[in-house]
């Protein structure tokens, strides 16, 4: 049977991503970041998923406003970089699973999560940002991909409890799912940031800690968070936190931390990062 | 259809949303009002995606923008580059970022201009941690 085996948090921010593609990873800038990626380089080199399921926040490259769904399924059997305005990333094409996509496509949507399905869809930095922090430059991606796309671009954003159960569906499907594979599930996005208007550039560590703290501790409590404490204190943009919770909703109540990381700043975000496994 | 449409004021309807975010300083939320405001200049913006529109856009930047249904207004603030003034009419950050990224520009580049900040300061004040949530709460609040 396949089963959920850990849990990733991080950040995604598009500087990461040019950074890494342009070779300035070792920029004295972008040294300190990087570095707190090493350890997560090596412990998924071991970990050897088959299968990421990857919740992240599409930025206006695969739907405009014609369409914004809150939250959508890639079924695809492969997904492109895509151009986002400075032309695609220089990555490899990121490999889907259909099968297994459309198993937790039929089971979420049984269990009340009326999931879009996406059968086209080219994944911008909010998807390979996160491939890329974990896995640095390789030819191909060593895992397939079954993305999650969660609105997070229109207010309102779906509810950090409302993500919490998707997590805990999202663990019942792949449950069921005879293939006997060992799947991760990521949660990307935030920490504290804000990049537009005059409060551009907010960051709130203390903020930032304690929601590390309590998404692994106490997340039934964490995810009541109102969407106004998100804005106020961890910047507009901050709100793409609710997304971890997919992560969270996906692992047992207690968890060990593998390991945790947090930086300021990338471009004006603050960068967390978390790898939870059940504790057992 | 005149007195149907009087029957439900739309100043009535839109009180029953709670909007909590609007005393957020310095801050706008893109709700669905916004969204349907800005609607054509997000679109437009979208069309940036594509290599041969950025090629057309640059050639002739008021011509392209004729071809889109925006307000007068708002093509004015994209040929300004008023990314705040673009955001009060309905222009939402990320499509925005088709427009700077065309201009080859970087999301740390645009958030310097809209605080009114030289580059160089704005980079600075995120290194050193960024902006201090402290006075930067709520509309009036005390520094």
């Amino acid at each position: 049977m396949a089963r959920i085996t850990a849990g990733v948090a991080t950040s995604h921010v598009p500087a990461i991503g040019a950074a890494i593609d342009n070779g300035k990873t070792r920029d004295p800038y972008w040294l300190p970041m990087f570095k707190g990626f090493e350890f997560s380089k090596h412990w998924i080199a071991a970990a050897k998923p088959d299968v990421v399921v990857l919740v992240y926040n599409d930025h206006a490259s695969a739907f405009t406003l014609e369409m914004i769904p809150t939250f959508a399924i890639g079924c695809a059997e492969r997904f492109a970089p895509a151009d986002e305005g400075w032309g695609p990333r220089p990555v490899p094409v990121v490999e889907g699973h259909p099968e297994f996509a459309a198993h937790i496509a039929q089971s979420v949507i049984q269990q009340d999560f009326d999931l879009t399905i996406i059968n086209k869809m080219d994944v911008d930095h909010g998807l390979t940002v996160p491939l890329s922090l974990m896995f640095g430059q390789p030819a191909a991606w060593p895992c397939r991909v079954i993305p999650i796309a969660v609105n997070v671009v229109q207010y309102p954003p779906p509810s950090g409890n409302r993500c919490y159960q998707l997590g805990k569906a999202i663990r019942r499907a792949v449950e069921c799912y005879d293939p006997d594979l060992n799947v991760q599930v990521w949660g990307t996005g935030g920490m504290s940031h804000q990049i537009q208007g005059p409060r551009a550039g907010l960051i709130n560590k203390d903020f930032d800690q304690r929601f590390l703290d309590r998404l692994i501790s106490a997340p039934d409590a964490l995810a009541m968070m109102p969407h106004i404490d998100y804005i106020r204190e961890a910047g507009a943009e901050g709100v793409e936190l609710v997304m971890w919770f997919i992560m969270r909703g996906a692992l047992d109540a207690q968890v060990k931390t593998v390991y945790r990381f947090y930086h300021v700043p990338a471009s004006s975000t603050a960068v967390g990062h978390l790898i939870l496994e059940n504790a057992v | 259809m005149r007195l149907a449409v009087a029957s439900i004021p739309a100043h009535n309807v839109a009180m029953a949303l709670d909007k909590p975010y609007a005393d957020v300083p310095g801050t706008t939320i893109f709700d669905a009002e916004l969204a349907r405001k800005g609607y054509h200049l997000n679109m437009f913006c979208s069309s940036l995606m594509k290599a041969p529109n950025r090629e057309r856009f640059r050639a002739g930047e008021r011509a392209y923008l004729d071809e889109w249904p925006m307000t007068e207004q708002q093509k004015e603030a994209v040929l300004a580059r008023d990314y705040n003034a673009m955001i009060a009419l309905g222009g939402n950050i990320y499509f925005l970022a088709k427009l700077f990224s065309t201009d080859g520009q970087s999301f740390q580049h645009a958030a310097s201009l809209m605080t009114g900040m030289t580059p160089e300061a704005y980079v600075e004040m995120m290194v050193k941690g960024g902006r201090s949530p402290e006075g930067n709460r709520y509309i009036g609040e005390k520094k």
